[in-house]
């Protein structure tokens, strides 16, 4: 049972009554990947990950996790574990039987079955807690709870759902580094959906950008960024002014972009209508003449060379290399 | 000088304000009185001054015609020495137990369905009105309702002889413990639906396949995460349907044909003989035995605790 990839979905396709929440997609995620399913709410990427998991039945197509087809399996037989959205501890059990309870269910015995927990408890540095009921714990320590129960199992595939959402944002970048951290260290494929595009460009090997029911573009994150496929996936990871030229749709990065005149190259007109400062760059929203959003990230040493006002006329420049072709929409 | 000037107006305006404010209103301590005060008056007047009265009569001697000022043990010693005291109260015990495990199991069943398999809102709800509705019947009327389904020539037996199941009606359908007993279910499921399925809305649906991940059988889940967390229910509907039966004074009188008597029943011929204190003193004794039940029950769950979260 040697493959190259942990999970392939082949054709998979989940539907209720008559709507398609997940339309016939495919996808295959080599070896120990970190991998993300990107995608506005909507768009399927849960209803994904859940059917990895097995708590949604696939309606067609099938889902391999080692070269093995596991869309008949239950959870516990497919090797995956599940991190809820909710964490979803059992409030009435100590953190430690909480990390324990697979084991329990598998008939481990008590003095084992903790002693067990207590190394995973130590792998999230929670072992100080072990005695305490969820509800005691703080969002952040609740977390590393459900993490510590999901991999006692020692999961081939761990899923994540929206992992981060829960907590603040001082406390989402310190996570996200620490599930990077592991992910690297157990060498297993993580699969972690998220609707935030700066945590899938932090963590992902694999970007999996979905919308509709589809998977739109699949590739590292820094293929997705420099070489977005569609107008959606371009407007999605942000940071890219959206145009038309004679060809078709255009992508160029923000930060490609400079307000210049008409004669340094590819350019479009409009009026300036806000200035954000953000520390090393000064980001100008401009809106063009044919109605078009668009911005510049801009060093902020350039930017107070020559400033702008809202409200100014502008001319937004980049270079023609820096042109991007989409695909039409 | 301006800029100094602001700040005291505004001072004043607030004294001003919060001055007129504290004219109006009460002192705190009046208000918390006035607000327990209703519920209190009930309580005292309805409940707690009979409660002494009855326990202070059931002290008293008395005869034929009346009953005398006495701080006597005897009708205490008479109850508890009379052998069908004891009958009366295992009889009402046995009731209890049978009809406690018939609606737990029933009460559970139909609150886990409601709760986790019925997705929407509305037929949630319609299913709960049925449930509910019967319940705006006097439950005597729902008692005697039974009578001439189970009677010898009732509904039931009817069709269990126009199916040919069994050649002649059968006979202990009515008036019988089995009578009693289907009566006592059919009055009391709902008081386990209620709590039990109010529990169980508050487990995050999310638990039960936190479970399955981790392996977990349908059983397990049941045993390690479900009942657990449903508890609470599980003791108060207990509570209620026990006390229930404790209490009962109709059903054992009409559906058990008089082949069986009930604490209250006992208690009721005493004061038809006019034998106040005895009876008293029965009611006293019945009191504190549903308490301590109910202490025991209360002791498995904090309901208090559990109620207020």
């Amino acid at each position: 049972m040697d493959s190259r990839f942990d999970v392939e979905l082949i054709s998979v396709t989940k539907r209720y009554g008559t709507t398609l929440a997940v339309d016939d997609i495919s996808l295959r995620i080599p070896r120990g990947t970190y991998c993300c399913l990107l995608g506005p709410s909507g768009c399927g990427k849960t209803t994904t990950l859940r059917m990895i998991a097995g708590h949604e039945a696939v309606s067609g197509g099938d889902i391999l996790i080692h070269g093995e087809n596991v869309s008949d399996l239950p959870p516990i037989k497919r090797g995956t574990a599940m991190m809820f959205q909710s964490y979803a501890l059992f409030p009435h059990m100590s953190c430690l039987d909480n990390v324990a309870f697979s084991l329990k269910m598998r008939g481990v015995a008590k003095k084992e079955r903790h002693a067990k927990a207590r190394e995973y408890l130590a792998l999230v540095h929670m072992a100080d807690y072990a005695d305490r009921l969820p509800a005691q714990l703080s969002g952040g320590q609740q977390q590393r709870i459900a993490l510590a129960r999901a991999l006692i199992n020692r999961p081939r595939v761990l899923l994540l759902d929206e992992p981060l959402s829960a907590l603040d944002p001082f406390l989402r970048i310190k996570v996200r580094e620490e599930l990077k951290r592991l992910q690297r260290e157990l060498g297993i494929t993580f699969i972690h959906v998220t609707h935030s595009q700066d945590e899938a460009m932090a963590l992902a090997d694999l970007m999996v950008v979905m919308e509709n029911g589809h998977i739109r573009q699949s590739a590292h994150p820094r293929d997705v960024f420099e070489r977005p496929v569609s107008p959606f996936i371009a407007r999605f990871i942000g940071s890219h002014n959206v145009l038309r030229n004679n060809e078709g749709p255009i992508a160029v990065r923000a930060d490609r972009c400079w307000l210049g005149s008409a004669g340094d190259g590819p350019h479009v007109n409009g009026q300036v209508v806000a200035v954000e400062y953000q520390g090393a760059m000064v980001r100008v929203a401009m809106m063009t003449d044919t109605g078009d959003e668009v911005s510049a990230l801009v060093p902020d040493q350039t930017f107070y060379q020559k400033p702008a006002e809202p409200g100014d006329p502008a001319t937004l420049v980049w270079s023609p290399q820096d042109t991007h072709a989409l695909l039409e929409a | 000088m301006s800029t100094s000037t602001l700040p005291v107006s505004l001072r004043s305006g607030t004294v001003a304000a919060s001055g007129r404010r504290r004219s109006t209103r009460l002192p705190l301590w009046l208000v918390s009185w006035l607000q327990v005060g209703p519920l209190a008056l009930i309580l005292i007047v309805l409940f707690a001054l009979p409660t002494i009265l009855f326990l202070v009569v059931s002290f008293y001697d008395y005869d034929r015609v009346g009953i005398y000022p006495a701080f006597l043990l005897d009708n205490y010693r008479e109850l508890l020495t009379t052998p069908a005291t004891w009958r009366v109260y295992v009889s009402s015990l046995r009731f209890a137990f049978i009809v406690w495990a018939i609606t737990l199991f029933l009460g559970f069943n139909i609150a886990y369905f409601l709760i986790f398999h019925i997705r929407s809102g509305i037929t949630r709800t319609v299913l709960f009105l049925l449930c509910a509705i019967p319940f705006w019947t006097s439950g005597i009327i729902r008692t005697i309702a039974w009578i001439p389904f189970l009677g010898r020539n009732g509904a039931f037996n009817q069709i269990l002889m126009g199916l040919g199941l069994t050649s002649h009606p059968l006979t202990f359908l009515l008036f019988s413990d089995f009578a009693v007993i289907v009566t006592y279910v059919h009055l009391f499921t709902l008081l386990m639906v209620g709590p039990i399925a109010n529990s169980l809305s508050k487990i995050d649906p999310a638990l039960l396949e936190a479970a399955v991940d981790a392996g977990a059988s349908r059983w397990r889940t049941m045993v390690d995460v479900v009942i657990p967390l449903s508890k609470t229910g599980i003791v108060l509907g207990s509570i209620l349907v026990f006390t229930q039966v404790m209490g009962d004074y109709f059903v054992v009188r009409q559906m058990s044909g008089g082949q069986s008597a009930s604490i209250v029943s006992m208690l009721s011929t005493q004061i038809q003989a006019m034998e106040y204190p005895p009876a008293a003193a029965n009611a006293v004794v019945l009191v504190i035995f549903v308490a301590i039940l109910v202490a025991g029950m209360m002791r498995i769950v904090d309901v208090r605790k559990e109620l207020v979260k």
